[in-house]
């Protein structure tokens, strides 16, 4: 098994880890927690393959890294105030609860 | 494959699984803290020192905090009896574990992952800053108008309305 190949794997994991908590948890803040794992896990593989890619001085998988890690800042602190904004509004930030759109 | 990778895998992997699986969520968020450091050191190990710096700085510093006020501001004081997972947890969790052999089975099958040669190379921070300035100039300004523009909105979204003046 390559190098390339155990990480591609970690990846995966990650990726599907996230995925498991975006699906299953009730919490919507674990639920973008979630989101910010399988986020993580694309920018390993973005990492992994600028490693052992066949052109690395072009630097393109770390600068993608880099702008996805600043994107998914702006996405947690958008998420987290929506979060906010619903719990001051309905009470609760279980995701079974918030079954009305309209107040 | 080294023994540092190995162990370095291993906490990832053990503080992403806990984040997604303990019942107190200030726990969560520290678990969650632990894989986003273990993730930062496989970026380190890789070579890309500035990206794993920055994901100390964003994610372990930051995204985490940011979480932590959150469930702190949110959280009821009492709610041990009731389950941690939602109602269609198992067709969530058959659907994560799909995923996870189908990508699987996508990277052991390519040819891509067994045919390339590994130079030792890294990213040093001139380049970085040097590409930024240069090729990538055109995204790092957008990200900044972006940045601004997440940061007015999450303010704007979570600000506590005052009764009556909205």
């Amino acid at each position: 098994m390559s190098s390339l190949t155990s990480y591609l794997l970690v990846s995966a994991l990650i990726f599907s880890i996230g995925l498991a908590g975006a699906l299953t948890r009730r919490s919507a803040i674990l639920v973008l927690i979630g989101i910010e794992l399988m986020l993580n896990a694309a920018n390993l593989n973005f990492i992994a393959f600028w490693r052992y890619g066949p052109n690395p001085q072009a630097l393109t998988g770390v600068m993608f890294a880099i702008f996805s890690i600043g994107i998914a800042a702006a996405e947690a602190a958008v998420g987290l105030g929506i979060v906010l904004a619903v719990y001051r509004h309905s009470k609760t930030t279980e995701l079974d609860q918030m079954n009305s759109m309209k107040g | 494959m080294t023994a540092t990778f190995l162990i370095l895998a291993a906490i990832t992997i053990a503080g992403t699984v806990a984040a997604m699986a303990m019942r107190n969520l200030v726990h969560c968020v520290l678990a969650l803290t632990l894989g986003f450091a273990g993730l930062a050191a496989l970026y380190l190990q890789l070579g890309a020192q500035f990206v794993g710096l920055t994901q100390v700085l964003v994610y372990v510093g930051a995204v985490a905090i940011l979480a932590v006020f959150v469930i702190m501001m949110t959280q009821k004081p009492a709610q041990t009896t009731e389950s941690i997972f939602s109602s269609f947890w198992l067709t969530g969790s058959l659907i994560a574990a799909l995923v996870f052999a189908v990508l699987g089975w996508a990277i052991y099958s390519s040819r891509l992952t067994s045919a390339i040669v590994s130079p030792h190379v890294e990213a040093a921070v001139r380049p970085i800053g040097d590409a930024l300035m240069h090729r990538f100039v055109l995204p790092l300004e957008i990200m900044g108008l972006l940045l601004t523009a997440a940061l007015i909105g999450a303010v704007v979204v979570a600000i506590q309305e005052k009764r009556g003046s909205a």
